[in-house]
């Protein structure tokens, strides 16, 4: 629609610029915190890409054993020691990363789209009965402590991977749709979403075009701030034993392994726990810093 | 000639923030004497709420005061204990804030904020009054400040009031305790007109039947012509002048108070007013020489190299201008 | 009055949910791949078993029908049978459901009793080392996962220092006061059986503490940004101009809005204390409602899964109706509003 980009450009549309990405990453740079996370994240992206050629015995990930070098605490050989199988536990983690990284992947992808669309029908037909049954419906699964879902969703599948990141998907899309229904309910009213609709834009251009853009700062805040939940949704469900199952190296899988080596062999269990601990606060540290220059964009 | 109640000399107020440091005030002095009305003008954001807060010492954390004297009834308000600001705070000096939803605390009613500011000024003085006496002081209060019905008022909360009501519980506040200069600063800006003018008429009468001083913050010089006694204009942070309102109006000598007189609306006609053109300069690099200098159509190079120190220009008006010497 | 019908209006709202939630948790138990009769025994299980116990969860008859059936004997005080303890789940429910209320209830008062405190105090100093400090917890309090808090605490102060227990409610050979509450240190002090009091929260200090960091460090970081927003609104700078003393600006006028994102932020905190408690319970064998729940589903015990969740949910809403009982008690605009409605 020629008139639609006219007015566009003249700035009376959608209040969002594209060419301010250098800008927002400029301020992103400006704080040590979020590069620090921005950091972590990369690293630990990389390492899991390359891990069968970074980790020192690639085949300890998976099952190996070597029970006359089983338990050995760290060393040179063994950076982070070796568990009860003789397995090196540094190589383990960093295949830990890969599967962490991969649930995180794979969970947001497949819930985030369904979840924003969901929010910006609801958002925009606010008060008609579409909202309503979207919102009920979110409400439901909210509900209960989106742990205890995760659990019991799982509970009753095949204990697996994959299985576990099914599961996870299921229950994760109403906090999309709840923030992005909160966003787009409120920007409709906005003036130049009411100048759109007077000129005769069409829904699909309303949603996608013009509420949309809008919300996607905060969706991305929120995805960079749930691979972090994600990873430890992961982590708890195999380490009660309902996501992946051993010889996987899966972070969680090898805490609740080396907890029942506890204390005397705590290098088992220590150096999965801070792997954990790193890669969330790389997310975190990196969320936040999303969240900032979003949130002085918008100011 | 009166005696001088406050006495602000070379306050300096600078702020911290994330890219450096904000110069604001530069080398401010002002005074006010006793049952002095004294009208600060002086466009949005060039220091007269800082110059106000300095003097009750509220400055947000991100302030420093690289220098500052403030004497208040001879005293250095910058060098008072907490004890001796408290009683300056409870019973000689109160503020009235410019926009009274955000003065009033939103979560409790009138009664719960007033009732603590009646009984902490009357502990200053010796008095510690009972529940009921502080209810009679309290409705006495609202009553002073023009309020119908003080009962209703004390059961409200801020967000029940509207805004010409909420601006009137602040000043009833502030007569609870200013006994001797009441600050108001732009009163009645976040009002409509009409509402703006009866706050106004209603803080000059008070003062005069309560004879004491006021410094009245305003944007606009035409708010205070019929109020105040004398005029200081300020800009970018600095006095740049100083008068009898009368004198202000006849004759302005510093460029920035001429066109500030030219931006007022007169009803004879004469089109648009003219207004200043450009704006307030950048507060963390300041120009060296005189502030008004990039904005100013008599500018000199002098103006660009020295800072103008306030002259007399003869019946005790001044000017920090280098046109009417140095 | 009108906070009565408020809360009619949410208790009513609750209602609903529960039984929506009731019936996705009853339907994905069911319709998701695997036999529920088969993976709930073993794989070499006979036949003839497998068949009885399909029958017994009547999952040969149609999914609606089958849920009518729950719902009916939901409604007369039966979840069914565990497949574990071999006894109503809602007895079950009833006997653990203290221990995990305890643990969350200690939870929640450390969680009040520090962040509150800190919050405030880093606010106060923003900017400063303290300030800096308290930051820098709050972002490893906020970012450690609780159960891997857990492994640690167990590790370090139960292995390491030897200075809690880390197995139970109560030491072997203290007895269990008799069940009043069911909540072992409310009971011990009623029947004034001190020292079982002490044994009992020396048990509770570990997994409780454990639970309560994250919620500590996410309600401190929030306290500390309100307070500072709140410290430099006019109506503080208004407070400490009328010259009120520092105590009463800070303990009244002060506190109470800035508490108001806190409070309203405890709904999700509480939602992460019931969650992680599952596997708190299990790592300090914890013998609650949680730690049942998770045999449960580590046994594929369908019954005694969806009686958990719904219990689970049960509590959870509870909780989120008092938060927000509280923060309309603590935000009078937020009680203006609903009333208009």
């Amino acid at each position: 629609m020629f008139l639609l980009e006219k007015l566009k450009d003249l700035g009376v549309l959608s209040p969002r610029k594209t060419e301010d990405y250098k800008k927002a990453w400029y301020k992103f740079s400006r704080n040590p915190f979020s590069v620090a996370g921005l950091v972590i994240v990369i690293v630990v992206v990389i390492l899991a890409i390359l891990a069968p050629y970074v980790t020192p015995y690639p085949h300890h990930a998976e099952f190996f054993v070597d029970f006359a070098n089983a338990n050995q605490p760290p060393s040179l050989a063994h950076l982070f020691g070796t568990d009860q199988f003789g397995r090196d536990v540094l190589t383990r983690v960093i295949f830990g990363f890969r599967y962490s990284l991969i649930m995180a992947a794979t969970i947001l992808v497949i819930v985030t789209p369904p979840g924003v669309i969901l929010g910006l029908i609801a958002g925009y037909y606010r008060d008609r009965w579409i909202d309503m049954v979207i919102m009920r419906i979110a409400d439901i699964f909210v509900a209960v402590p989106p742990l205890v879902l995760a659990l019991a969703i799982c509970s009753v599948l095949e204990p697996n991977l994959f299985n576990a990141m099914m599961a996870v998907s299921l229950m994760w899309w109403p906090w999309y749709t709840r923030l992005v229904y909160g966003m787009a309910s409120s920007l409709r009213m906005e003036p130049f979403i009411q100048a759109a609709e007077i000129i005769g834009a069409s829904k699909f251009h309303i949603m996608f075009k013009e509420i949309l853009p809008n919300c996607l700062g905060a969706i991305l805040t929120k995805v960079t701030l749930d691979a972090a939940w994600v990873i430890i949704l992961g982590s708890a469900l195999s380490f009660v034993g309902l996501g992946a199952q051993p010889p996987t190296p899966d972070l969680g899988t090898m805490l609740s392994d080396g907890a029942k080596y506890m204390p005397t062999v705590w290098w088992i269990t220590i150096f999965p726990a801070m792997a954990i601990a790193v890669i969330i606060l790389g997310f975190n540290l990196l969320g936040d810093g999303v969240r900032d220059v979003f949130a002085a964009e918008a100011h | 000639m009166s005696n001088t109640l406050l006495n602000v000399e070379e306050l300096h107020v600078h702020f911290k923030v994330y890219g450096g440091i904000l110069k604001v005030l530069n080398d401010v002095a002002l005074k006010v004497n006793e049952k002095e009305k004294v009208g600060l003008i002086g466009e949005s954001g060039c220091g007269k709420t800082t110059t106000m807060r300095a003097i009750m010492r509220i400055l947000p954390w991100n302030a420093i005061v690289p220098k500052a004297k403030i004497y208040f009834k001879g005293k250095n308000i910058m060098k008072m204990s907490d004890s001796e600001l408290k009683k300056l705070r409870r019973g000689s000096i109160s503020m009235i804030f410019q926009d009274p939803t955000a003065a009033l605390n939103p979560v409790f009613k009138i009664r719960d904020q007033l009732f603590d500011i009646v009984r902490y000024t009357n502990l200053e003085v010796g008095k510690n009054l009972s529940k009921k006496e502080t209810e009679e002081e309290a409705v006495r209060l609202l009553r002073e400040a023009a309020l119908p019905e003080p009962e209703r008022i004390l059961d409200s909360y801020p967000f029940q009031l509207s805004g010409g009501m909420r601006q009137r519980v602040c000043i009833a506040m502030a007569l609870a305790s200013a006994h001797d200069l009441l600050i108001a600063d732009e009163p009645g800006t976040s009002l409509d007109v009409t509402i703006e003018d009866q706050i106004l008429r209603l803080l000059k009468q008070i003062v005069e039947e309560k004879r004491t001083s006021i410094i009245l913050i305003s944007h606009a010089l035409g708010a205070v012509k019929g109020f105040v006694d004398r005029v200081y204009v300020m800009y970018a942070g600095c006095i740049v002048e100083s008068a009898s309102t009368s004198d202000v109006f006849r004759e302005p000598l510093h460029p920035y108070t001429k066109g500030l007189l030219a931006a007022v609306p007169k009803l004879t006609g004469g089109g648009v007013p003219e207004g200043i053109k450009g704006r307030v300069p950048d507060y963390m690099n300041p120009p060296i020489g005189c502030r008004f200098v990039t904005r100013c159509e008599y500018a000199m190079p002098i103006c660009e190299r020295k800072q103008p120190r306030m002259i007399n220009a003869g019946n005790n008006h001044e000017v920090a201008c280098f046109l009417y010497g140095e | 009055m009108r906070l009565t019908t408020y809360l009619a209006k949410r208790i009513g709202y609750t209602v609903f949910v529960l039984i929506g939630l009731s019936i996705l948790i009853f339907t994905l138990a069911r319709v998701l791949p695997g036999d529920p009769a088969r993976m709930a025994l073993s794989p070499r299980a006979p036949e003839w078993a497998i068949e009885r116990l399909r029958e017994q969860l009547r999952l040969n008859e149609p999914l609606p029908i089958q849920y009518l059936y729950w719902l009916r004997d939901a409604f007369s005080g039966s979840l069914g049978e565990s497949l574990v303890t071999r006894r109503d789940v809602l007895t079950d429910i009833t006997e653990f459901l203290p221990a995990t209320l305890e643990l969350l209830l200690f939870a929640l008062i450390f969680d009040v009793a520090l962040a509150i405190p800190i919050g405030m105090l880093a606010g106060r100093k923003a900017n400063t080392w303290v300030d800096n400090i308290v930051r820098g917890f709050a972002y490893i309090g906020v970012t450690i996962p609780a159960f891997v808090f857990a492994i640690i605490f167990l590790l370090v102060f139960g292995y390491v220092l030897q200075i809690a227990p880390t197995v139970g409610r109560l030491s072997p050979g203290v007895m269990s006061p008799p069940k009043i509450t069911g909540l072992i240190t409310i009971d011990s002090l009623i029947t004034g059986n001190f020292s079982t009091f002490v044994d009992a929260i020396s048990h509770l200090i570990l997994p409780s503490f454990a639970l309560a960091l994250g919620p500590i460090a996410q309600e401190a970081r929030i306290t500390r940004s309100s307070v500072v927003e709140n410290l430099n609104k006019d109506y503080i700078l208004a407070s400490i101009s009328h010259g009120l003393p520092e105590r009463r600006i800070i303990l009244k006028y002060l506190m109470r809005p800035s508490l108001i994102p806190t409070i309203s932020i405890m709904g999700l905190d509480i939602a992460s204390l019931m969650g992680w408690a599952f596997l708190v319970e299990s790592i300090f064998n914890w013998p609650g409602m949680s730690r049942y729940g998770i045999i449960a589903m580590l046994r594929k015990d369908l019954n005694a899964i969806v009686g958990v969740v719904m219990v689970t949910g049960l509590v959870f809403a509870i909780a989120n109706i008092i938060v927000d009982v509280i923060v309309s008690l603590l935000d009078p605009r937020i009680r203006m509003i609903e009333r208009a409605k």
